[in-house]
């Protein structure tokens, strides 16, 4: 009788979830007039992405995900909408019919691309890297798992980013001052 | 699920190019481009389940360049508001040919 019964895999239903939120979260974000709603529709797909993030076994990702991303640099984007003071600005900003047409076609074909390169999923590789990270998880922790590469085999473009970081900081308060 | 997660990275990869090419608002381009990114990030770690942990590891440096680009792209928005009073994309033809 037991087979009879699907398998049903819980972290396999909640990874269906927390997908088509992300999607809709996506579609709702460059479907929406008012920016902030827009941005809002962003934050909740990034979210999700986290929860994906959860589902993948990378915990750390994940909440870098939330911290990073879904607080401060949507609360970058979010400052600069009311600063502009474009949140009650509702005319539709869409392009006209052309642009719409090659725009879907556009994503689908790419999307398209993309997909067939993806699904080639070999069963042999697939979850090698996987009992990998379990056991560097297991012996450094979720952090130390992730910062033990970081800082032996990519140290030097560990220290570049902290450059890249530099330059963004100056150019920023460059442009964004009124006289130079 | 890893098979299913490169495949959800490429349809948020193509609403993000949808919507920069639909949408004429620059903040709401951003926006998409952040999330084409994001889409990245999610590729990066299901390929970390099939080669190890460095898929977790570009995704801190993929973090940095999205943060480098908001904070540098929203100062041009910025600098431009400032001209053109607008953040429609058809008032920036500063550089088209």
């Amino acid at each position: 009788m037991s087979h009879l019964i699907p398998q049903f895999d819980p972290a396999e239903l909640l990874w269906w979830v927390f997908a088509s939120l992300a999607v809709g979260g996506g579609i709702g974000m460059i479907t929406r007039k008012n920016p902030i709603a827009s941005l809002l529709f962003l934050v909740l797909s990034f979210f999700s992405l986290a929860a994906i993030y959860v589902l993948l076994q990378a915990h750390f990702i994940a909440a870098i995900q939330i911290i990073v991303y879904a607080g401060a640099i949507m609360v970058l984007f979010l400052f600069v909408i009311m600063l502009l003071n474009l949140g009650h600005d509702y005319q539709s900003d869409l392009r006209g019919g052309l642009w719409i047409i090659w725009g879907f076609t556009l994503a689908g074909i790419i999307g398209f691309v993309l997909t067939r390169i993806f699904a080639v999923g070999d069963a042999a590789v697939t979850g090698r890297g996987g009992i990998v990270i379990d056991q560097s998880v297991r012996e450094l922790n979720a952090v130390g798992a992730i910062a033990d590469p970081l800082f032996r085999e990519f140290l030097i473009p560990f220290e570049l980013t902290s450059i890249l970081l530099l330059v963004a900081i100056i150019g920023a308060v460059l442009l964004a001052k009124r006289r130079v | 699920m890893v098979e299913l997660s490169l495949v959800l990275s490429a349809i948020l990869f193509s609403i993000g190019i949808a919507g920069v090419v639909v949408r004429r608002n620059a903040i709401i381009l951003f926006m998409c481009i952040e999330l084409m990114l994001n889409a990245a990030n999610l590729a990066f770690v299901a390929f970390s389940r099939m080669v190890g942990i460095e898929g977790q590891v570009f995704v801190f440096f993929v973090m940095t360049v999205a943060a480098a680009e908001a904070a540098v792209g929203l100062a041009i928005v910025i600098s431009i508001f400032r001209h053109t009073e607008t953040v429609d994309m058809k008032n920036f033809n500063l550089l088209r040919w």
